[in-house]
């Protein structure tokens, strides 16, 4: 445990990617071989089951440590960590440390699943007692689950990678698919999947920049190919092997959650990727994101949902095609191999994006316009003879997005955040005017800078009317400009929108809480695009 | 009349007409420490412990200031006056008021632990504590100091193999002498900010016993900043001074180090929790000692203590005061003497 403690510790207190990297390298190079595949489970979505909840571990230790309940709430609001505030609350046994390694803990809570109650709290108990405060953390963390600590499965994949010497992709598969960290080890999972991983293996996604300057910079408008521009997840369907694979930007395998895509496996050619896009899809035009977002996180999907939030595949580039790579060719034939294909296949999940046609930069700022109606959110422009790059690149490639929706609201409630912003009002609840009364609408937790979050947060200290729990009511005195990308009908929320990515677009001290803008307004928005 | 009352220029004795710790200019004031929410600007004359004397000049100018030693009487209209060690920084006091039978304390800013340099908190039994609280719940209790300063040791060190210096943040007056007072063993010279300096000629010019600093000035070479140990004042950090330093690592000292949120946000390498202030264990401890039938809570979380207290059978009041730039309701960000 002293090994993942550290680990952890190292990877907390660094905002370095380079030294988390360098962190976790040492970890596998050193750790005990049955710890290694909890890790990676741990780090890569595999956590196991949780067989205690948040409420009993709060209990306990209130009881552990003597404490009444509203103390231990202050401190937890105080911390913004459950797993912290119950390492830091319990008192420091002195008893003789325990030297059990992270698979025991963990083998240990999934073995009290079944087990009643009280059995349960002599477990935890026993483990507080045996574990120092840094190692308690971790130990409650592992409960608790997200360690919040800035490592994401990528860079997991990645320290592995040069660990192993493996390429970041493959590795990416070999760890891919269901495995228990109980019954294997990590070189059996880096040795037993070798075959078919490279037949996985998808290209690196060519990704483009935001175009911040006016179209006629980039040249005579023949050279440039227009699409819509989606907002579902980037995606390359592969068919190597006679098999299908479905892989996402964050290079994920994905292939189990869309089984619309099933079918696909058939029909395609041997040796064929796509690039386009995972769109939730019905009637010939997109639904919106909140659609797509019930199909991804889970592993089973059910019927309803398949029914509720179909997906095709949208695509708009082939990166290989009869087995043969030809990210070379250029734009314009590649498009029209696609073409071709997805025309010759005929099958509803497999669509093609189309191509917008547009003879001057006029024409294509006012298509843009359009952009909304189309269930898109702007434009891309692409050079017709570009070759699909790797990464994020200038020149070629260029996303032109809509410029968002904004409103001018009200500051009316704030709480405050986690981690990083644990202990600082970073989380706020924003209002529009109707009639007379504030109606809340929306949260939104970026787009103020660090400084001004610290404005903020000494204003809200000076300014809070009421406290519920951990949430101020404050004067309703500060605006800001809330900026979004789309805006759905809502029954749940008493404002009746639901906003897509709402962020703070700027503080508006010039403006009065009488200026700002009313629920008839948002109402209006929700008429003019559901 | 109460021997003491809260009113809005702060803490006042009516009956020997003075103040303590004062946040708007008075006739006469009683200072518990040279911190600047302790001792402001702008008052007749001062009375403090005779070690804060030349801190409160450096600080304030040329006041009219009269310094006593611990336990020393002062009467004002008969109501008696002394200054007891609070263990917070050099000449920190807490203030013993006593009128008839009736004593309040006044226990400015407080740490139990002794760190060599600050005195020994001594308890005063009285009737009614008037207690700082800026560590007020239970998440905060530190470790003794000998083990943190010995964390400290194992960092410098970490950082010395890497080539890499070791900046340490620490308030100019109170921790950034902690600090160099109990690493002298294991650091031959420290390199100083300028602030940080200023306070250490002044305690050395007034017989202190301080381990060697330098000052760091435009001019200093380089050679002597690589793989040293830094002192500078939380107001450095992200500085353009802290480039010539490079590569350094970036250590912070203070109570608010507990929780690690507020490490992270700090862009700290390391965050050590070494206080001034006492732990919500000592807040208690000294609470108890004291045999005070009532109790008020100044500053930090001063209403979770005051109602714990309450509920454990101590009658407990929150007072707003204007101490404590470093509260809770600052969330210690930069706090000063943490």
């Amino acid at each position: 445990m002293k090994a993942f403690t550290h680990l952890v510790q190292v990877i907390s207190n660094s905002t370095k990617t380079n030294e988390k990297l360098d962190a976790l390298r040492r970890y596998f190079a050193t750790a005990d071989d049955r710890d290694k595949p909890w890790v990676l489970a741990l780090f890569s979505g595999r956590r196991p089951k949780r067989t205690v909840n948040s409420t009993q571990l709060k209990n306990w230790c209130i009881q552990a440590a003597g404490l009444p309940e509203w103390l231990f709430e202050e401190c937890y609001h105080t911390v913004g960590d459950l797993a912290e505030t119950i390492a830091l609350l319990l008192p420091e046994t002195g008893q003789l440390l325990s030297t059990h390694p992270l698979h025991y803990w963990l083998e240990q809570l999934i073995a009290i699943e079944k087990a009643p109650e009280p059995e349960k709290q002599q477990f935890i108990l026993q483990a507080w007692q045996e574990l120092e405060t840094n190692e308690r953390f971790v130990f409650n963390k592992l409960i608790t689950g997200g360690f919040r600590i800035g490592v994401s499965q990528q860079m997991m994949v990645n320290a592995l990678a040069q660990t192993y010497d493996i390429p970041p992709a493959t590795l990416s598969h070999m760890i891919s698919g269901n495995w228990d960290p109980r019954q294997t080890s990590l070189d059996a999972l880096l040795h037993e999947n070798h075959a078919g991983a490279d037949a996985s293996k998808p290209y690196p996604f060519y990704l483009a920049y935001a175009l911040e300057s006016e179209p006629g910079t980039l040249g005579a408008p023949e050279e440039w190919i227009a699409e819509w521009k989606w907002d579902g997840i980037r995606g390359q369907l592969i068919k190597r092997n006679d098999q299908l694979f479905v892989w996402s930007r964050g290079e994920e395998l994905i292939t189990e959650k869309f089984p619309e895509y099933a079918p696909l496996l058939n029909i395609l050619p041997e040796g064929t990727v796509i690039d386009g896009e995972i769109l939730t899809y019905s009637n010939n035009f997109p639904l919106p994101f909140q659609f797509l977002q019930t199909r991804i996180g889970r592993k089973n999907v059910t019927k309803k949902q398949l029914q509720e939030a179909p997906v095709v595949f949208l695509s708009y580039d082939l990166l290989e095609w009869e087995g043969k790579d030809i990210r070379e060719t250029p734009l314009l034939e590649r498009r029209q191999l696609l073409t071709q294909l997805v025309e010759k296949i005929n099958h509803p999940a497999l669509r093609l994006s189309p191509v917008i046609t547009f003879d001057s930069w006029e024409r294509l700022t006012e298509l843009r316009q359009q952009a909304r109606d189309q269930g898109s959110e702007g434009l891309m422009l692409k050079r017709s003879n570009s070759s699909y790059q790797v990464g994020r690149k200038r020149g070629d490639w260029w996303k032109w997005k809509i410029d968002p929706f904004t409103i001018d609201a009200v500051m009316i409630y704030a709480q405050k955040g986690h981690g990083r912003r644990a202990d600082l009002y970073t989380d706020y609840t924003f209002a529009v005017k109707d009639g007379g009364q504030l109606v809340p609408f929306t949260k939104a937790y970026s787009g103020l800078t660090d400084k001004e979050i610290g404005e903020v947060d000494y204003w809200v200290k000076r300014n809070s009317l009421e406290k519920f729990g951990p949430v101020r009511t404050v004067k309703p005195e500060l605006v800001f400009e809330i900026a979004f990308e789309g805006i759905a009908a809502s029954n749940r929320h008493k404002s009746g929108v639901a906003l897509r990515f709402p962020r703070i677009h700027r503080w508006r001290k010039d403006k009065s809480p009488q200026e700002i803008n009313t629920l008839e307004d948002l109402q209006q928005l929700l008429q003019q695009y559901k | 009349m109460s021997v003491l009352q809260f009113t809005d220029k702060g803490i006042y004795c009516a009956a020997g007409d003075f103040y303590i710790d004062p946040w708007r200019p008075v006739q006469r004031a009683v200072i518990t420490h040279a911190h600047s929410d302790h001792a402001r600007w702008g008052h007749q004359h001062y009375l403090c412990q005779q070690d804060s004397v030349p801190l409160l000049k450096l600080r304030l100018g040329d006041i009219s200031v009269q310094g006593v030693s611990f336990g020393e009487t002062i009467a004002y209209n008969g109501v008696r006056v002394s200054l007891h060690p609070a263990g917070h920084i050099i000449g920190s006091a807490q203030v013993r008021v006593q009128q008839g039978n009736e004593v309040w304390v006044v226990s400015g800013d407080y740490k139990i632990e002794n760190d060599g340099l600050s005195g020994q908190f001594e308890p005063l039994p009285c009737q009614v504590f008037i207690t700082e609280s800026t560590f007020g719940l239970p998440i905060y209790n530190w470790q003794p100091q000998g083990m943190i300063f010995s964390q400290i040791r194992d960092w410098i060190n970490e950082n010395r193999e890497a080539g890499k210096s070791s900046v340490l943040l620490a308030y100019s007056l109170g921790k950034a002498q902690r600090l160099m007072y109990n690493l002298a063993d294991s650091v031959d010279r420290f390199m100083v900010h300028g602030a940080i300096d200023v306070v250490h000629q002044v305690l050395l010019a007034n017989g202190h016993s301080l381990p060697p600093a330098q000052r760091i000035t435009p001019d200093t070479p380089k050679a002597d900043l690589k793989g040293s140990v830094i002192i500078a004042p939380p107001s450095a950090a992200g500085s353009v001074w802290m480039r010539k330093f490079n590569p350094y690592a970036l250590g912070i000292c203070s109570g608010w180090m507990q929780v690690r949120g507020h490490m992270r946000r700090r862009n700290a390498d390391a965050g050590f929790a070494l206080s001034d202030h006492a732990d919500w264990t000592g807040l208690l401890q000294a609470v108890k000692a004291t045999g005070a039938e009532k109790v008020f809570t100044t500053h930090g979380f001063s209403s979770a203590f005051a109602r714990y207290l309450q509920e454990n059978g101590i009658e407990a009041a929150e007072v707003k005061t204007e101490f404590g730039t470093e509260d809770e309701e600052e969330g210690g960000e930069e706090g000063s003497s943490t």
